[in-house]
């Protein structure tokens, strides 16, 4: 089973962080919002199993394999590009699979350039890297922390749709803070805050709209008005 | 040019005091009658920059391997990483040399007691340098390790060692001027070989000129050491 289920409450020095959690991840996208310090990161780190600093009084049910895709890329300096995209995977233990990881470049537009190093490439090709390093470990729950915040507006736009379709029927959970992009994605919208996870109405289908989608626009703008009135 | 001008300046200070005739020669001779000696005695000179020189690679080697074993049972046992972390860091601030007397006491006038003076030169810095580097691996990077369920070991093969490169080599650096220091006072202390008890025997005899060419070949030496490692330790981009 490939299920993933976060249930119980959030606890941070003592504080309730989260109360009344019962998140369950369907396959496809679910985009979490949030104000800063609601606790989105560490309702990610928590599901991830990762360190938070917080405490889960509950159940966390989810798959053996996990891929993370942060802010930061996380690509090793030192290794080559083919190297990077088998980074998780031989970290688990897998054997070396140049072929494959070669295919994965190809699917993240990176064709060939396995044998380079990180430092020739810039911030959209490197969270490519990344991407394809979560492709390779074939994981069917995929984290995602503001992986594509420090992107350029265009960048960013072909990231996401590249995103969405390399990750087509996995589990995917994204923290983000830009209420268009978790309309553009989300098959789910949620929005943390005041210690509940309350669902806000996504975009009916097809996900990822199209920059220029003007129902997007709207709603996005309608979303952020909203989310200003309350802060 | 301007690489050499370490070298140089000195040794025109040191040629411009010598010919102002304020010091007399048996303090400090003349830089070509120094030079003069390097190449007549250099039947005595070489043999004993020789024994220097292994002493010196020997201490080298051996506390290179257990700095590098000492720092990475430390990162994967952190319980002896808490029990014996403190002292590595304590004994930082301890002048290690003036336990040379000693290790001549236990091992007698042979090479051992250089070797191991030189190995304790080398041994802390590498794996106090090394353990600071090893647990100095950005956060966000150990997350894609717990993550992934990686073994301590791996992480430290794929993660950690290579994020501890810079830091390793900086230890390096410090390791290899350290390291003909601690052959030469091991000579200092009891020794019938090496530079270091060639200096010591040519003042006795009142041969400053040869007192000063071994000088210059410890130097010269150390030097030479260091530009090798530096050359080396700067293509492993460390």
């Amino acid at each position: 089973m490939s299920e993933a289920r976060l249930q119980g409450r959030v606890l941070l020095e003592g504080q309730e962080l989260v109360r009344d959690l019962d998140l369950a991840l369907p396959p496809g996208w679910t985009c979490l919002l949030g104000p800063s310090g609601a606790g989105k990161s560490t309702l990610l780190r928590l599901l991830a199993g990762l360190p938070s600093g917080a405490r889960l009084e509950g159940r966390r049910i989810v798959p053996s394999r996990i891929g993370w895709l942060a802010q930061q890329d996380l690509l090793q300096d030192r290794l080559s590009l083919a190297a990077n995209v088998q980074l998780a995977a031989r970290l688990r233990g897998a054997r070396p699979d140049p072929a494959r990881a070669e295919a994965m470049l190809t699917a993240v537009g990176l064709a060939g350039r396995g044998r380079e190093r990180p430092e020739v490439l810039s911030g959209g090709q490197r969270q490519r890297v990344a991407l394809a390093r979560v492709l390779f470990d074939a994981a069917p729950l995929v984290l995602l922390d503001e992986p594509f915040s420090a992107l350029d507006p265009a960048t960013r736009a072909g990231m996401q749709a590249l995103a969405h379709a390399q990750l087509q029927g996995r589990r995917v959970m994204m923290v983000t803070h830009d209420p268009a992009e978790a309309l553009r994605l989300g098959d789910r919208v949620l929005l943390l805050r005041d210690r509940r996870l309350q669902d806000l109405p996504p975009l009916p289908p097809p996900h990822p709209r199209a920059p220029d989608d003007p129902e997007l626009a709207l709603s996005a703008a309608r979303l952020l008005a909203h989310l200003a009135e309350a802060a | 040019m301007s690489r050499l001008l370490p070298v140089l300046l000195p040794l025109f200070a040191w040629a411009a005091v010598s010919l102002s005739g304020l010091v007399p020669p048996y303090i400090l001779p003349a830089p070509q009658a120094v030079a003069v000696t390097l190449f007549t005695d250099a039947g005595v000179l070489w043999p004993n920059l020789l024994v220097t020189l292994s002493e010196t690679l020997a201490g080298l080697a051996l506390g290179l391997v257990l700095g590098l074993a000492a720092a990475v049972a430390m990162t994967l046992s952190p319980r002896l990483g808490r029990l014996a972390g403190p002292g590595l860091v304590a004994s930082q601030a301890l002048p290690v040399f003036v336990l040379a007397p000693v290790l001549t006491l236990w091992m007698g006038y042979g090479p051992g007691p250089k070797v191991a003076m030189t190995v304790l030169l080398v041994f802390f810095p590498v794996a106090s340098g090394l353990r600071d580097g090893l647990e100095a691996t950005p956060p966000a990077v150990l997350d894609l390790a717990q993550i992934s369920g990686a073994s301590p070991l791996r992480t430290l093969l794929w993660l950690r060692l290579p994020h501890a490169l810079p830091h390793l080599g900086a230890a390096l650096r410090i390791a290899v001027t350290y390291a003909p220091t601690g052959a030469v006072i091991g000579e200092w202390v009891g020794a019938s070989k090496g530079l270091g008890y060639l200096m010591l025997m040519a003042n006795a005899r009142m041969k400053i000129d040869l007192m000063f060419a071994a000088l210059v070949l410890i130097v010269a030496m150390t030097l030479l050491l260091n530009l090798g490692t530096d050359r080396v330790l700067r293509r492993a981009r460390m």
